[in-house]
C-alpha cells in the first residue's frame, strides 16, 4: 500500500491537520508516513495544501506531482488539483465550496456534503473529520480506532473532550459521501 | 640606584595583579592605559580576577585581552555586548565586562549595544569616548563633535550633512534595564579615583543581579587630535566636557 | 522503549537540541525555521536542562552570542534561515578562526537577496567553501530525513567539538515543515566540563585564556592557516559520510543531497523500471565532500548526473571529485521550485540515454 494524498481548502478548514491526523493514524498501524504543508504567507487566509502520504515502504519523495487522492474543499483547489490525479485516481470534494463540478472521467469522483451535516451536528469545528470520515469509507486504508488514536496525538489536551464528537463526526462523514462516476 | 629604592616600606605604588607584565602600545598620554588600571585595580580590590571574564573590542583596545590579566575574548568591530550576553547567559556567576570605544559602541554596534542594555544584561560596559576612529587613523566618530576636525570631516563635522554627536550614554539611561550609568575621565587624580570607584560600585551591582551598568569614561587622543598631551587634555576640558559633562547619569534609587 | 513521534523537521530540530544536551541557543525568527525557537521557547529548556534560550535583536548578534557562549566551552547553537545566514558569516569566520565549537542550522530557502521562502539548495557554495572571509570551512552535514535532522545535532555537537569548529546542519525548506515519523534519543545531561582553550575564568597559577582571531603578525596568521589546514585534512580524511543505492551494477550514477535527495531516488527507482541500471549516492556529509568514491564510480559508470535545487553547485565538486573520467551533466530546479521525479527521469533520458 502506497497512498498519496493532497489535501486543499481554504486556510481554516483545518487542512493541514487533516493530513495531521491521517499521518498520525498511521504511524499507530505501523505505516511510513510523511506530511508537507504548503507554507508561507499564503496560508493567511488564503489556500492551504498539504501532501499525506501513507506507505508500507519506506517514503522517498515528500513532494509529489501527481497524486492518488485528491480532497479538495473549495474551487481554487479543485482548479489546481483535478488534473494532478494520477488516472484511475481518486477525487473528493466538498459540495459547498465548489462552483464548477470536476470534469475528468477517468478518476473516481466522490461529493461529501461535510459542511452541512457538522452544522446538523452543531459543530463546524468537526467539518474536516467528516470529510475524514468520508475518505475512510472509500479507501479504508486505515482503522478508525487508529485515526482516533493519531487525532489525541494532534489535538491538544484540553480539546481532549471532544473527542468522542470527532469520533461520531468520521462515522457520519462514513455515512453520507456520495458517488458521483 | 632605583633598585635600592624600592623596598616592601617605602613603596607606595605598585602595579596591580590583575595586568599582565604586557608592554602596552597606547601612545603616549593616552586615557586607555589608565582606564585599564583603573578597571583591573577594581578587579584586584574585589577579588574577582578569578572569576571574570572582559570582552575586548576592535579600535585601539582591540589587544586589551592581552593587558588584562583575566580570560579575555576578543569580539567582533561592535558585537561585544552580544559576546558578553552569550558568555553571561551560560556562566551567570561569573562577573562579565565588556571594553568598547565609542566607534564600536556607539555605531557599528548600536544595536547590540541597546538591546543589551534594554534586555538589563546583568554586566558591565566600560565605554572608552575619545571622539574620534583612534586605531584607523582619525577618522569621525559618532561622538566627533560638532565642527571638530577629522580624516573624514576635513572641514569639521558637519551636523547638518553628519549628524550631531550621539550622546549614547544619556540614551541607554533611559532603558529600564540600565541599573548604573556615569560618566566620567581619567586625565586628574581626583577623576581616577571617581573611575575605579565607579568600577568596583558596577561590579557590586552585577553581583547582586542589578542590570546592566554603563561606565563612559571621556577620553582623550593626542596623536589623533594633533596635540600634545597636556594640550589635549585642556581641550577636552574645554570642548568635550561641555558636551559630555561628567557626573552619574543613572545611579539606584 | 522506542519513542516515536510525527514531528516537523524544524521541531524535532529543537527537540533534539534539547536532548543533546546544549547549553545555549541564541537565534532570530525568519520563514521557514521560526519554529525552531518557538518550539524552544514552549518547551521552556530553562526549566528542563537549564538550557539558555534567548531571542536576540538580530542574526548578527544571535551569532555573536554563540560566539561568547561558544568560547566558556559551552554547547551553543542557532539557526536560521538563508538570508539570516548571510548575516550570520561574520561571526562564523570570528569562531571557525578563533577555532570554537558551535553548530549553526540552516534551513535554506531560495535567493539570492530576499527571494523566496520557498525551499532551495542555493546555499551550497556559502556553506561549503566557507561563506565568510578567510580561509576557513565549516563542517556541513546535509540531513534528508526528519530523522537525520534529530540525529544530526548530536552528530554535529560530537564533532564541532572533536575538531573545535562551527558545523553547519544544511536542511531546506522541505525538511524542516514537513512531518515525518521520528526516534528521539534519550536526553543528555548538559556538561561541565572544563577545557584550557576556554575563558571559564583564569586559575590560579595558570596564564590567563585568550580567545581571538587576531594575529597581527603574518608569520603567525600563517601559522594559524596551517594549523587550520591540516584540521580540515584530519576531516576530510576521517568524516566523510554518504548514502549509496545500487551502485553495484549501476550503469549511471545520480548525486543529490537532502531533500533533493530523495526525490532522486524516485527518479532513480523510476528510471531502473524502466530498465536502465542507475545508482545514487546520496551525500550526507558536503564538507568533507565524499570524493573518494564518487571518483572510484567514475571508472565504472558512463555518466554522472548531478540533480540540485539551485543552479548547478555541487556539480562543481562531483567534476572535481571525476576529475574527466566520466561526463557530469546537471539537472536543477530553482528559485523554491521543486525538481519532480518524471522531471529527473527525463533529463536523465535526454542528457546520456539519447532524448525522446
Amino acid at each position: 500500500m502506497n497512498e498519496e494524498i493532497i489535501i486543499a481548502g481554504f486556510g481554516g478548514q483545518g487542512v493541514l491537520s487533516m493530513g495531521q491526523i491521517l499521518c498520525y493514524g498511521g504511524v499507530m498501524q505501523n505505516k511510513e508516513v510523511s506530511w508537507m504543508p504548503s507554507y508561507g504567507p499564503e496560508m493567511r487566509g488564503g489556500t492551504a495544501n498539504c501532501t499525506a502520504i501513507i506507505s508500507d515502504e519506506k517514503i522517498s519523495s515528500p513532494v509529489l506531482n501527481t497524486f492518488d487522492t485528491a480532497i479538495v474543499l473549495n474551487q481554487p483547489s479543485m482548479d489546481k488539483f483535478e488534473d494532478a490525479i494520477k488516472p484511475g485516481g481518486m477525487l473528493i470534494y466538498e459540495i459547498n465550496g465548489i462552483i464548477r463540478k470536476p470534469k475528468r472521467d477517468d478518476i473516481k469522483i466522490y461529493s461529501i456534503a461535510a459542511y452541512d451535516e457538522s452544522i446538523k451536528m452543531k459543530n463546524t469545528k468537526i467539518f474536516n473529520m467528516i470529510v475524514i470520515g468520508g475518505f475512510l469509507k472509500v479507501k479504508p486504508i486505515l482503522d478508525v480506532e487508529n485515526v482516533v488514536k493519531g487525532l489525541e496525538k494532534v489535538l491538544p489536551e484540553r480539546y481532549h473532550h471532544l473527542i468522542p464528537l470527532n469520533k461520531e463526526a468520521i462515522h457520519r462523514g462514513m455515512d453520507i459521501i456520495e458517488c458521483e462516476k | 640606584m632605583a633598585e635600592n629604592l624600592i623596598k616592601p616600606e617605602n613603596l607606595v605604588y605598585e602595579k596591580t595583579n590583575a595586568m599582565t607584565d604586557r608592554v602596552l602600545h597606547y601612545c603616549p598620554g593616552c586615557g586607555h592605559g589608565t582606564a585599564h588600571r583603573m578597571l583591573a585595580e577594581a578587579i584586584e580590590e574585589l577579588e574577582i580576577q578569578g572569576e571574570t571574564i572582559g570582552i575586548a573590542p576592535v579600535g585601539c583596545s582591540v589587544l586589551a585581552y592581552y593587558y588584562f590579566d583575566v580570560d579575555m575574548t576578543e569580539a567582533a568591530h561592535g558585537r561585544a555586548p552580544a559576546v558578553a550576553t552569550g558568555i553571561k547567559r551560560v556562566m551567570p556567576e561569573k562577573y562579565v565586562f565588556t571594553y568598547q570605544g565609542d566607534g564600536d559602541l556607539a555605531a557599528i554596534g548600536t544595536a547590540e549595544t541597546i538591546h543589551a542594555c534594554n534586555r538589563g544584561e546583568n554586566f558591565l560596559i566600560v565605554f572608552i569616548n575619545n571622539g574620534i576612529y583612534g586605531m584607523t587613523g582619525g577618522q569621525m566618530a559618532p561622538t566627533t563633535l560638532e565642527n571638530m576636525k577629522s580624516t573624514t570631516s576635513p572641514r569639521g563635522r558637519d551636523i547638518k550633512t553628519m549628524g550631531s554627536p550621539l550622546k549614547i550614554s544619556e540614551l541607554v539611561a533611559e532603558l529600564p534595564g540600565t541599573y548604573y550609568v556615569a560618566r566620567h575621565s581619567v586625565h586628574t587624580p581626583a577623576n581616577v579615583r571617581k573611575t575605579k570607584r565607579a568600577f568596583k560600585k558596577a561590579f557590586q551591582y552585577q553581583k547582586d543581579n542589578k542590570g546592566t551598568c554603563l561606565i563612559e569614561v571621556v577620553s582623550n587622543c593626542p596623536s589623533n587630535w594633533k596635540m600634545t598631551p597636556v594640550e589635549s587634555n585642556k581641550w577636552m576640558e574645554e570642548n568635550m566636557f561641555p558636551y559630555y559633562p561628567l557626573g552619574d547619569i543613572k545611579v539606584p534609587q | 522503549m522506542k519513542e516515536l513521534r510525527l514531528m516537523k523537521g524544524n521541531e524535532a530540530f529543537a527537540e533534539a537540541a534539547i536532548r543533546a544536551g546544549t547549553d545555549a541557543y541564541f537565534g532570530y525568527p525568519i520563514t521557514p525555521q521560526s519554529e525552531v525557537i518557538e518550539y524552544l521557547m514552549a518547551q521552556n529548556p530553562e526549566e528542563r536542562t537549564g538550557m539558555a534560550v534567548l531571542q536576540a535583536e538580530s542574526e548578527i548578534a544571535a551569532i555573536n552570542m554563540i560566539y561568547g557562549a561558544a568560547g566558556c566551552g559551552k554547547k551553543a547553537m542557532t539557526s536560521s534561515s538563508s538570508p539570516g545566514i548571510s548575516l550570520k558569516q561574520e561571526g562564523l569566520s570570528y569562531i571557525a578562526g578563533a577555532e570554537l565549537p558551535c553548530v549553526v542550522l540552516n534551513v535554506v530557502r531560495g535567493g539570492p537577496g530576499l527571494g523566496t521562502i520557498q525551499p532551495s539548495q542555493s546555499d551550497y557554495f556559502q556553506a561549503v567553501k566557507g561563506g565568510g572571509h578567510g580561509d576557513y570551512k565549516l563542517i556541513v552535514l546535509a540531513p534528508a530525513t526528519v530523522q537525520e535532522t534529530v540525529d544530526f545535532v548530536k552528530l554535529a555537537f560530537d564533532l564541532a567539538f572533536k575538531y573545535r569548529n562551527p558545523v553547519m546542519i544544511l536542511s531546506d525548506g522541505i525538511i524542516g515543515q514537513m512531518m515525518e515519523k521520528v526516534e528521539l534519543f534519550e536526553q543528555i545531561p548538559r556538561s561541565d566540563e572544563e577545557y584550557d582553550w576556554a575563558t571559564q575564568g583564569k586559575k590560579p597559577g595558570k596564564d590567563h585564556t585568550i580567545i581571538t582571531s587576531l594575529q597581527l603578525k603574518p608569520e603567525e596568521q600563517e601559522k594559524v592557516n596551517l594549523r587550520l589546514q591540516a584540521k580540515y585534512r584530519e576531516v576530510e580524511k576521517n568524516e566523510v559520510l554518504y548514502e549509496s543505492y545500487n551502485t553495484e551494477d549501476a550503469d549511471y550514477l545520480f548525486v543529490a543531497f537532502g531533500s533533493c535527495g530523495r526525490i532522486t531516488q524516485k527518479a532513480m527507482e523510476m528510471a531502473r523500471k524502466k530498465g536502465y541500471k542507475v545508482g545514487q549516492i546520496r551525500p550526507k556529509t558536503l564538507y568533507p565532500f565524499p570524493v573518494e568514491v564518487i571518483n572510484k564510480l567514475s571508472d565504472q559508470v558512463k555518466g554522472i548526473l548531478t540533480v540540485e535545487m539551485n543552479a548547478g553547485q555541487m556539480v562543481e565538486d562531483v567534476r572535481l571529485a571525476v576529475d574527466g573520467k566520466t561526463p557530469v551533466e546537471y539537472f536543477g530546479r530553482y528559485g523554491g521550485m521543486i525538481p519532480s521525479p518524471d522531471e529527473i527521469l527525463n533529463a536523465f533520458e535526454q542528457k546520456f540515454i539519447g532524448g525522446k
